[in-house]
C-alpha cells in the first residue's frame, strides 16, 4: 500500500510519480534494451512493429485522444512520412537529416488538413480528413516519378556518415530510442500549458476559449506534432518493410490506426503502447485460432475483419477506456482490497447533448 | 449531346450515393449519429435480396418487399442490441462503433462458404434494357435509379414535414432529453430511426446491384456517400439527394475530362472545398451555441 502525501503543485506535474513507477519503467526500459539477446528473430521484429506503431498511436492519441480532434485519414501522414523518406534515403541523404524532412513535411501536411478543422467540428472533420486520406493515397499512386506509383517502391537501409542499421538488431534500437523519445516528448508536453490547453480545447471549446486559449493555433497545432509523429512512424515503417506501396497507407489503415488507439485506451500515454501490442499480435492470435477452429469458420477469408469488428463493438460497449482502462480497474482491485465496489467506474447514463450546438 | 449523355450517366450514379445519403441523413437527423457502416447495410441489402431471388427463386417484387422487411428489423435490432446502452456517449464512441459493424458485417458475410467471395448478378427484369430518346441512350437500370430515390426522398421529406412521427423525429434530434419531457419515447424512436434507415439502404442495395453486381465489399461505396451527405447539408434530406447528384455528375464529368485518377478523388476534393467555403452545405442548417 503506498500513499503519495502531497505537498507542493510540483508533484502533480512531476514526471516520474513514485519511487515504483521508477522501478518498473527502469525494469521495462531494461527489458528492452536486452531483447535482442532474449527473443528470436521472428519476435524482434514483431517488437519492432510495436514501436513503430506506438510511434504513430502516441500522435494520433495526442490529436484524438487529447485534443478531441478526429482524424480517419492518419495513414496518410504516415505516408508522407514515408515516402519522404524513401525519396530522400535513395537520393542519399544521410539517415537523422532525412527522418526529420519526413517529419517536418508530415508536420506541414497536418497544418493543412488543420485549416479546415478550424470551421468544422466533429464528424465534419472526420470526413475531411477521411477525404484527404483518400487524395494522397491517390497522389501516391500517380505522382510516379516520385512514388513509383501503384508498383511500389525499395528503399535502402539507414545510413549515415559510414555507420548503417543494415541488421535487425540495430534497427530496432533506431526505432527503441526514437519510440522513448517520442514517449518522452509526449509526456513533457501533457504536462506543459500546451498539453493543458490541449485537455482544455477537448473538454470543452468554449471554455477553452474564454480562458484565453488561441483555438485555431493549438488546433493546427496539435494536427502539426500528431501528424510529424505519424511521418516518423512512417519511415520507421518504410525502412522496416523496405518496400512501400500507396495501397499500405488508405483506409484500412487509418482506421486500424484507430481501433488501435480505442482498444488501448483512449486519452492515455500508455493506450498507444497497448494498442500497438493487440494491433501486432491480434493477426497472430487469429493464425493460431484457425488451426483450432473448424475449417468452416477457421479457414474463412473474412475471419480477420468479422474479428475486428466484434473487438471494436466489445471495447465501445464494455471497455470505453480500452486495455488501459481494464488495468486500471484491475490495479485499483489489488491496491484497495478488498474494498473494490462494482460501481467504482460505472458510466452515467444519459440523453445525447447535441453536437451541432456547440 | 455527349456531354448530356455523361450527365445523365453521372446523374443515375448520383441518385446512388443521394440513396445511401438518404439513409445517412435520416439517422443523423434523428440520433445525430454518423453510421459508418450504412454501406454494409446495403451490402446486407444486395445480399439479402440476392438470396431471395436466385436462391430460393422468389418473383422480383415479392422479394424486394421481403428485403426491405428484413433490412428493417435487422437496423431495428442492431439499434435495441448495440447502440441503445452508448446512447449519450460521444459521437467518437458511435463512429467507432459503427465502423466495428461495419468490419463485423462484412467479414462475415465473406465467411459464407461459396457465397462470399464470388461476384454475383441479380435478376432484376428489367436488366440489361435501354430506352432511346432523341439520341440519348438511357439505361432502364438507371432510370429506375432516379425514379426511385426521387420518389423515396418526396416520400421521407412529407414523412418528416407532416407526420406525428416525423415532427417527434425532429424534436428528438434538437434535444433528446427536451424531448423525453414533452412525453417522446426517444428510444423506440432511435430504433424506428434505424430500422428505416436500414430498409432504405436495402432499397439502395437492391437498385445498386444490377449496376455494379453484388459483392462483399460494395459497402465502401458508403464511403462517397458520405462526401454527398455533406454538400447537401448533413441535416438535410432535399440536400442528401441534391448532393448526391452534385458528387455523381462531377465525377462523371472528371472523369471524362480530366487526366485519369481524379474521377476517383473528385468526390473527396468536393467535400473539402464544400467544408473550407460552407461547412453547413448546402440545405444545412445554421446553429451556433449560446453561452
Amino acid at each position: 500500500m503506498r500513499f503519495l502525501f502531497k505537498t507542493t503543485y510540483v508533484q502533480d506535474i512531476r514526471l516520474v510519480k513514485h519511487g515504483g513507477q521508477a522501478f518498473w519503467y527502469g525494469l521495462l526500459v531494461l527489458a528492452l534494451l536486452a531483447s535482442p539477446w532474449l527473443l528470436s528473430d521472428y519476435w524482434l521484429a514483431q517488437l519492432t512493429f510495436v514501436l513503430i506503431y506506438a510511434v504513430v498511436g502516441l500522435g494520433l492519441m495526442l490529436l484524438s485522444g487529447y485534443t478531441g480532434l478526429f482524424s480517419l485519414g492518419h495513414a496518410a501522414f504516415l505516408g508522407v512520412g514515408a515516402y519522404t523518406e524513401a525519396a530522400l534515403g535513395n537520393a542519399g541523404w544521410p539517415f537523422p537529416l532525412s527522418f526529420a524532412a519526413a517529419a517536418l513535411i508530415s508536420a506541414a501536411a497536418g497544418v493543412v488538413v488543420g485549416l479546415p478543422a478550424l470551421r468544422v467540428k466533429g464528424i465534419y472533420l472526420a470526413i475531411a480528413t477521411l477525404a484527404f486520406g483518400f487524395i494522397v493515397v491517390e497522389v501516391f499512386a500517380r505522382w510516379e516519378s516520385v512514388t513509383g506509383g501503384n508498383a511500389g517502391k525499395h528503399l535502402k537501409a539507414p545510413s549515415a556518415f559510414g555507420w548503417s542499421a543494415d541488421d535487425d538488431v540495430s534497427f530496432y534500437f533506431v526505432c527503441l530510442v526514437v519510440a522513448i523519445g517520442a514517449t518522452f516528448a509526449i509526456l513533457n508536453l501533457l504536462r506543459s500549458p500546451t498539453g493543458r490547453a490541449f485537455v482544455a480545447i477537448r473538454d470543452s471549446e468554449v471554455s477553452a476559449q474564454s480562458m484565453g486559449i488561441h483555438l485555431a493555433y493549438y488546433k493546427t497545432l496539435s494536427f502539426a506534432i500528431s501528424a510529424a509523429l505519424a511521418g516518423v512512424g512512417g519511415a520507421l515503417y518504410a525502412h522496416k518493410l523496405k518496400f512501400i506501396s500507396p495501397d499500405q497507407f488508405d483506409i484500412i489503415q487509418s482506421i486500424d490506426l484507430v481501433l488501435m488507439i480505442v482498444v488501448g485506451g483512449i486519452g492515455s500515454v500508455h493506450g498507444a503502447f497497448l494498442g500497438a501490442i493487440f494491433l501486432i499480435t491480434m493477426p497472430q492470435v487469429i493464425a493460431l485460432a484457425k488451426d483450432v477452429l473448424p475449417a468452416v469458420i477457421g479457414q474463412a477469408p473474412g475471419l480477420q475483419g468479422a474479428v475486428y469488428g466484434f473487438v471494436l463493438i466489445g471495447f465501445v460497449l464494455f471497455e470505453p477506456l480500452g486495455l488501459y482502462g481494464r488495468w486500471l480497474k484491475l490495479r485499483t482491485y489489488l491496491q484497495i482490497f478488498p474494498f473494490y465496489r462494482r460501481g467504482m467506474f460505472k458510466r452515467q447514463k444519459s440523453f445525447l447533448k447535441s453536437d451541432r450546438l456547440k | 449531346m455527349q456531354a448530356l449523355q455523361i450527365v445523365i450517366s453521372g446523374m443515375a450514379q448520383g441518385c446512388i450515393y443521394g440513396l445511401i445519403a438518404l439513409g445517412l441523413v435520416l439517422i443523423y437527423k434523428t440520433t445525430e449519429t454518423v453510421s459508418f457502416a450504412h454501406g454494409e447495410l446495403m451490402m446486407l441489402g444486395a445480399f439479402a435480396g440476392f438470396a431471395l431471388m436466385t436462391l430460393l427463386g422468389w418473383p422480383f417484387w415479392l422479394a424486394m418487399l421481403a428485403t426491405i422487411a428484413v433490412l428493417a428489423l435487422f437496423g431495428f435490432g442492431l439499434e435495441r442490441i448495440v447502440i441503445r446502452p452508448i446512447l449519450g456517449q460521444p459521437a467518437f464512441s458511435l463512429v467507432m462503433l459503427t465502423i466495428g459493424i461495419g468490419y463485423a458485417a462484412r467479414g462475415l458475410v465473406t465467411m459464407i462458404p461459396g457465397i462470399g467471395t464470388e461476384t454475383h448478378t441479380l435478376p432484376v427484369p428489367y436488366k440489361d434494357q435501354t430506352w432511346n430518346v432523341g439520341g440519348l441512350v438511357l439505361n432502364v437500370e438507371q432510370m429506375v435509379v432516379i425514379a426511385a430515390t426521387a420518389v423515396l426522398s418526396a416520400v421521407l421529406y412529407a414523412m418528416f414535414r407532416y407526420s406525428k412521427i416525423g415532427i417527434a423525429m425532429q424534436a428528438s434530434s434538437q434535444n433528446q432529453l427536451a424531448a423525453y419531457y414533452m412525453g417522446i419515447p426517444v428510444k423506440r424512436l432511435n430504433a424506428l430511426v434505424w430500422g428505416l434507415a436500414a430498409a432504405v439502404a436495402a432499397i439502395a442495395g437492391v437498385l445498386l446491384a444490377p449496376i455494379t453486381f453484388v459483392y462483399a465489399n460494395m459497402g465502401f461505396i458508403g464511403l462517397k456517400a458520405m462526401p454527398a451527405a455533406v454538400v447537401g447539408g448533413f441535416g438535410s434530406l432535399p440536400g442528401a439527394l441534391v448532393g448526391g447528384l452534385v458528387i455523381g455528375v462531377v465525377e462523371a464529368l472528371s472523369g471524362f475530362y480530366l487526366p485519369e485518377g481524379f474521377k476517383d478523388v473528385a468526390p473527396y476534393v468536393v467535400v473539402l472545398i464544400m467544408l473550407v467555403v460552407r461547412p453547413n452545405g448546402l440545405f444545412g442548417e445554421k446553429l451556433r451555441k449560446k453561452v
